[in-house]
């Protein structure tokens, strides 16, 4: 059933396979996200308890949505790494990483200046806030612990074990957070309940999440292409492009000397 | 002689025995590193008082907590030097030969972790209570979360220590990787003890922090030997 | 629309400050995160490349090291 991944574990087909979607995700991309954005900022409706401020969940949500479910991407992909010994995977992990943290710095950004007018402050230790903060720390533990071996095969391998961990670690600390918080909630905290949102405000939300996954998407494409470049640096089909490369520089310099003389 | 032809194969139980008497004795040899995070314990939860406040109000209201940070820290320590002399000795690979599963071997050595450096932590949290002022129908309580929290400590470090055993730098890359998997033991923990205070029932805390001690024990040494393994070549 | 003019617009019922640094904010991570895959390609052939004249240099200095030992001594 799995007989057409096959030929994927093969580095080179996986990078051309990046190269191939990239074009795809990147034009969905941008038109999701900008139509998205510019219905969500000026023509949806404003919202009845908070304003022209609850515009910003167009970006809030989505971010906070990828920011999870990149970490489960990339959990994932350590797992089929670690389990199937497949070199691609592992690379994924450190492809997704970077992205992910984004994500989740943007979701905590965009989190908290939404706070200021709703709550009164700029940071408040709401639960889900709390979880993003964790979360944050968690992506920057697996970037952290990659760049600090010299061998790649053991870096991708140990970040792919720390993030099967940490995935198992993401809904018990969700739940935890969130029991902490009901617990102490003061008095003074505004709860903030999603509102039955309707559609004219449901549908740009619908298009900027899928924007982001877009985005998400295409990024991991770059990213995961580059990491398969390094990774293969000894193999003849990376030095074929890095001769090109260096033809072509030396090309340049040749024309450029040519220039001068003239 | 050579006892090769009469040797057993080697049984799962007589290694897990060897290896935590093997681990007691060899901790017993270096008592200042048994005594280190005993004393760094009782040293941070003193510095609280000093940086906050020695209102008696005050240290009821934070003690659990600050206990609880504080073994946390001290836990960290033990930790970071958990599986180092053990790399650079070669025994992990010896152990990574043998027929017995890894998983075991490192059960065991953390077994004999736990007994060696946070049974003590947690017989000497009545004197800390005393200095922070909680009351003595609490105490019970805060040294049944540590007895079931340290252990969970103790096998998450262990990962985190068996991914960076490998590596130069000390252990503040430890620290980042293992710390945000400590909270949810922390926040059940101290609201178990809060509840303790208040007199109420804190079975549903206890059986949270039972049910992740199982799951911690029963994982942990399948990422560690994972990740021993990894290290290791 | 949903604002009549464009000073409504940059205004937002007074959450003007908040809702248009938000999406700065968004707009220049994603930038900064998109350039940075898209320039990753480039600087990886351009590392590499210089690596591989490297080790040519020192297979160069080493060969010719070589050769000057294996030279009979004129004397």
């Amino acid at each position: 059933m799995w007989k057409w991944l096959h030929p994927y574990a093969k580095a080179e087909t996986t990078y051309k396979l990046c190269y191939r979607l990239l074009p795809y995700f990147s034009w969905l991309a941008v038109i999701t996200l900008v139509s998205g954005s510019i219905w969500g900022l000026f023509y949806a409706p404003s919202d009845y308890q908070q304003g022209d401020s609850f515009r910003i969940i167009y970006f809030h949500v989505p971010t906070a949505i990828w920011s999870m479910g990149a970490y489960t991407s990339m959990a994932i992909c350590g797992l089929i790494g670690i389990v199937w010994q497949i070199r691609n995977a592992e690379l994924a992990v450190y492809a997704i990483a970077p992205v992910g943290a984004a994500f989740t710095f943007l979701a905590l950004i965009s989190g908290a200046i939404w706070g200021k007018p709703m709550w009164g402050a700029w940071w408040v230790w709401d639960a889900r806030l709390t979880s993003e903060l964790i979360l944050l720390f968690l992506y920057l533990g697996v970037i952290a612990l990659y760049n600090s071996f010299e061998d790649k095969r053991t870096a991708a391998r140990a970040s792919s074990i720390l993030a099967i961990v940490g995935v198992i670690n993401v809904p018990i600390i969700h739940y935890s957070v969130e029991w902490w918080n009901t617990l102490h909630q003061g008095a003074s905290i505004t709860k903030f309940d999603k509102p039955s949102i309707s559609p004219d405000m449901l549908w740009p939300l619908l298009l900027n999440i899928s924007g982001f996954l877009f985005v998400l998407a295409a990024l991991v494409c770059l990213r995961l292409a580059n990491q398969i470049l390094i990774n293969d640096a000894r193999r003849p089909w990376v030095k074929a492009m890095v001769s090109e490369k260096t033809n072509k520089a030396e090309q340049s310099k040749n024309r450029a000397t040519l220039a001068d003389k003239e | 002689m050579n006892n090769l032809s009469t040797s057993k194969p080697l049984s799962y139980w007589s290694a897990f025995k060897s290896i935590f008497i093997r681990e007691i004795k060899l901790a017993w040899q270096k008592p200042t590193q048994l005594v280190q995070p005993v004393v760094f314990f009782l040293i941070v939860v003193t510095l609280f008082p000093l940086g906050i406040s020695p209102a008696p109000k005050t240290l009821q209201m934070i003690g659990p907590g600050v206990i609880w940070i504080a073994a946390i820290l001290a836990i960290m320590l033990v930790v970071e030097r958990l599986f180092r002399q053990d790399f650079q000795e070669g025994t992990i690979e010896a152990w990574l030969l043998s027929t017995v599963p890894m998983s075991l071997l490192v059960g065991a050595k953390l077994l004999a972790a736990w007994f060696i450096s946070c049974s003590v932590l947690v017989l000497i949290t009545p004197v800390l209570a005393l200095l922070m002022n909680i009351e003595t129908h609490v105490i019970p309580a805060l040294m049944l979360s540590l007895m079931v929290g340290t252990p969970i400590l103790l096998f998450v470090g262990a990962i985190g220590n068996a991914l960076t055993v490998g590596l130069n730098q000390g252990g503040v890359l430890l620290s980042l990787l293992v710390l945000p998997l400590y909270i949810p033991v922390l926040i059940f923990a101290t609201s178990l003890i809060e509840a303790a205070t208040l007199n109420m029932s804190y079975t549903g805390q206890m059986s949270i922090l039972i049910s992740m001690l199982l799951v911690s024990c029963f994982f942990a040494p399948v990422a560690i030997a994972a990740a021993l393994k990894n290290t290791v070549n | 629309m949903h604002f009549n003019t464009i000073s409504e617009a940059l205004a937002m019922g007074g959450y003007g400050p908040y809702v248009w640094s938000t999406v700065w904010i968004v707009i220049a991570v994603l930038l900064f995160l998109i350039i940075h895959s898209m320039t990753a390609k480039k600087r990886t052939l351009t590392m590499l490349r210089l690596e591989q004249e490297r080790a040519d240099k020192i297979a160069l200095a080493k060969k010719s090291n070589d050769d000057y030992q294996s030279k009979p001594n004129h004397n």
